[in-house]
């Protein structure tokens, strides 16, 4: 014979300050584990967005980010001739050889210096990215020494309005526009012409170049005549989306081994928070127990009673947790990326497989916790346990 | 002295309850000065910075680099006393999947650094062979350690910023004045960086990253800043002076967002321990209510019970506390060990302990406070009907 959940749910009611105490653990836990694994996935989601799946971007070999990356106009002559690359309407290659160069602003709410990325692009970046739009102003002009900057710069530093001005180069630069990147990288960086930017650092070279394949099918086939070709074998080539992916590896793996490290140790301190309300439940109402066994419930009925007390005791921990940790998602962090040295905007990215992580989670510290009290509560003679008071 | 003997006895009452909060608290605690030990290693640089020490950058990013020709202008600037330079090299150490293979490198003017460093100890056959041949390199004694690097060992780089296949042999193991130094970096000739360079890219010659030196007084420091900054300011490469502190905590400051979650975490421990606490302490003192009433019969003060109540509850703490502490030390350290480079100063700070034992030890009082305020308003007639 089965006892009823409403026993069960009774139990938890009659005791409300050491359930809320218990839950108020599970909660948290649960909580700064969902809340770690967002952080990571999000930091994933920014940079592997950033990508476009039918993008190559061209790096020199053991460059690690576009940062390190040299690839010099010739080469570039070379691989614009490519039958691989789409073309634009006008019949020209749908590339942008790009300079990416990293500059000092200070952060508005901080004055901390951030590392910003400016990025010299060449007239068919934009077409390239799909997901960057002008949102303010207007573009920049080809030839003149101007730039646009992305949302989040715009939010986090200091002097990125409108009509100011940059100094940084040779030069003096204007913001003439704003741009929306859709939550990717690009939201981070300020875009000016390649062309002002070399002559402005005095860097003939350019940092990496980005073009999109005609057919997605023959990303091999071009990455094998880069490599084969004696004058462009030092470049690699990359699909954009693997390139971004690779970007946020170690800042994503970082933050989820801190992460777990963290919620690990935790999840015990919490196992043994429920193992303290259970086994003071089972304490408390030996008599209540020794009651029922001689009613004729069985041991194995009290074992799940008691189980299943502790499993929805974490179970509202859960959703409790998940529940705080969705309202993060409003949070947006700017940091530089470990990865790039670069400043890059990520959120929270809340996902079904994390919601279920996060359950599981909390279900097996309830499970993990409950067992034993439960072991002993089914363990209990009846005789003593009526005699006990 | 009797209220603490009923401490004990009651503490003991229910022996695995006892073991299983003081182990809750423990974790927690563990946790704690762990998260404070990470936050203290990412400032470890900040920490270790001389005062005498200034650093002039490019102003716009540091990865501009400087000409050569600025290490005599900034020498002659009243107050600065040598001046040395290096460059960040970057490049790929095997496998760069592994952050282990990830090590600071520098380029330096291996005639002054070391002088400017006097906290980096290096025997004095290491630094002849050292200075003497031209692709020599030292690298710090945790580094040798991690990757099993002796003298006459050849150290192969991939170049990045540097472009081609570098090999510097090791002619030196530094090791540091003190724990707080960083004995991860390898160091070795600037010169053999230019030449390189030059005959690769000659519009990189002289490319310096940035320069390092000292200052006979530390008060002059901000006036020596601007008169280097106002002498470079309307060259090609204008520059960015700041000491050498500054210059560690604008690195850190980078990354103040992961910081600030960290420590947005160890305030959520800080709950945990609490709660912990607190459930135990809420579920004897319920349990106890018509002993209390018993002992406020027989005439005790609410001092007695709050020294009860608040006793038992200090008890545990101070158990818990005392084991998370203890528990901290042997995870940092093989923390440090696995991630031997990524930190390369970890250790747990004196002001770790100390705040972790406080905040055990608030926790503590905090955790006693509602249970007590219960009882001592309980009405003794309430208490002697209260069951279990």
């Amino acid at each position: 014979m089965k006892i009823p959940l409403s026993y069960t749910w009774r139990s938890l009611w009659t005791r409300r300050t050491t359930t809320l105490l218990t839950l108020g653990g599970v909660t948290l836990v649960v909580f700064v584990f969902a809340a770690v694994l967002m952080l990571a996935r999000g930091v994933e989601s920014t940079l592997v967005e950033t990508g476009s799946p039918d993008n190559v971007i061209l790096v020199r070999r053991a460059a690690t980010s576009e940062l390190v990356s040299q690839i010099d106009r010739e080469a570039v002559a070379i691989i614009r001739t490519h039958p691989e690359i789409a073309q634009t309407a006008d019949g020209t290659a749908l590339l942008s050889a790009e300079t990416y160069i990293i500059i000092n602003l200070a952060k508005k709410e901080t004055n901390d210096m951030g590392n910003v990325v400016v990025r010299g692009v060449s007239s068919h970046a934009m077409e390239l990215r799909a997901q960057v739009r002008l949102a303010e102003g207007r573009m920049f002009e080809f030839g003149k020494q101007e730039v646009i900057v992305g949302s989040n710069i715009r939010e986090q530093f200091q002097g990125a309005e409108l009509g100011q001005t940059l100094r940084f180069g040779d030069a003096t630069w204007t913001i003439v526009g704003m741009f929306e990147g859709g939550g990717t990288a690009f939201d981070s960086e300020l875009w000016g012409d390649v062309e002002q930017m070399q002559a402005a650092f005095g860097r003939p070279v350019f940092s990496s170049v980005t073009f999109r394949l005609a057919e997605p099918e023959s990303y091999e086939s071009i990455k094998q005549r880069i490599s084969e070709d004696p004058r462009t074998q030092a470049i690699d080539a990359k699909r954009e989306q693997l390139y971004y992916q690779e970007q946020s590896q170690f800042m994503a793996d970082f933050i989820r081994a801190m992460g777990i490290v963290v919620t690990v140790i935790f999840s015990i301190g919490a196992m043994i928070g429920a193992m303290i309300t259970m086994y003071a439940a089972v304490a408390n109402r030996t008599v209540e127990i020794g009651t029922m066994r001689a009613l004729g419930f069985r041991r194995r009925s009290i074992l799940y009673a008691f189980l299943v007390e502790s499993i929805l005791l974490s179970l509202l921990g859960g959703i409790a947790g998940v529940a705080l940790a969705s309202a993060t998602t409003f949070i947006r962090i700017s940091t530089v990326n470990f990865g790039t040295f670069s400043e890059l905007a990520f959120g929270f990215v809340l996902s079904p497989d994390i919601i279920t992580a996060a359950i599981v989670f909390a279900v097996t510290m309830g499970v993990l916790g409950g067992f034993l009290p439960a072991v002993r509560a089914a363990r209990l003679n009846i005789i003593t346990a009526l005699r006990s008071s | 002295m009797f209220v603490l003997k009923l401490v004990l006895k009651n503490a003991l009452r229910h022996k695995l309850r006892m073991v299983l909060t003081i182990l809750g608290v423990a974790i927690a605690v563990t946790a704690f000065g762990f998260i404070r030990t990470i936050l203290t290693a990412w400032s470890a640089g900040v920490e270790a910075s001389a005062t005498d020490r200034m650093i002039t950058r490019h102003a716009v990013s540091f990865i501009f680099p400087l000409p050569l020709a600025y290490r005599d202008q900034i020498a002659t600037i009243p107050g600065v006393e040598s001046v040395s330079f290096a460059n960040w090299f970057g490049g790929i150490y095997k496998d760069p999947a592994d952050p282990n293979n990830f090590f600071p490198r520098f380029g330096v003017d291996v005639e002054t650094y070391l002088d400017i460093y006097p906290e980096f100890i290096l025997p004095a056959d290491d630094r002849r062979a050292f200075i003497a041949e031209r692709s020599a390199c030292i690298v710090g004694e945790k580094l040798a350690r991690q990757h099993n690097l002796q003298r006459g060992d050849l150290i192969p780089l991939e170049g990045d910023i540097y472009p081609g296949k570098w090999e510097f042999v090791v002619r030196g193991i530094y090791r540091g004045k003190d724990p707080s130094v960083d004995e991860t970096q390898m160091l070795f000739h600037w010169k053999y960086l230019d030449e390189r360079i030059t005959e690769l890219q000659p519009s990189r010659s002289g490319d310096v990253g940035w320069y390092i030196f000292r200052v006979s007084d530390p008060s002059e420091m901000p006036r020596i800043a601007r008169a280097i900054d106002d002498r470079f300011f309307n060259s090609r490469a204008s520059t960015k002076t700041e000491t050498e502190k500054e210059f560690q905590q604008s690195f850190v400051s980078m990354s103040s967002a992961i910081l600030s979650s960290l420590e947005a975490v160890s305030v959520i421990i800080v709950g945990i321990i609490l709660l912990v606490l607190a459930n135990t302490i809420v579920m004897s003192a319920r349990e106890r209510r018509r002993e209390y009433a018993v002992l406020k019969t027989l005439g005790f003060r609410p001092f007695h019970i709050t020294g009860l109540i608040g006793g038992e509850s200090l008890l545990i703490a101070v158990f818990g506390g005392g084991l998370g502490l203890a528990l901290t030390f042997p995870l940092s350290q093989a923390f440090s060990q696995v991630f031997a480079t990524l930190f390369p100063v970890f250790r747990v700070e004196v002001e770790t302990v100390a705040l972790a034992s406080l905040v055990a030890f608030v926790a503590g009082l905090a955790a006693a406070l509602v249970p007590t305020i219960r009882t001592l308003r309980m009405r003794i007639a309430e208490g002697l009907r209260a069951i279990g």
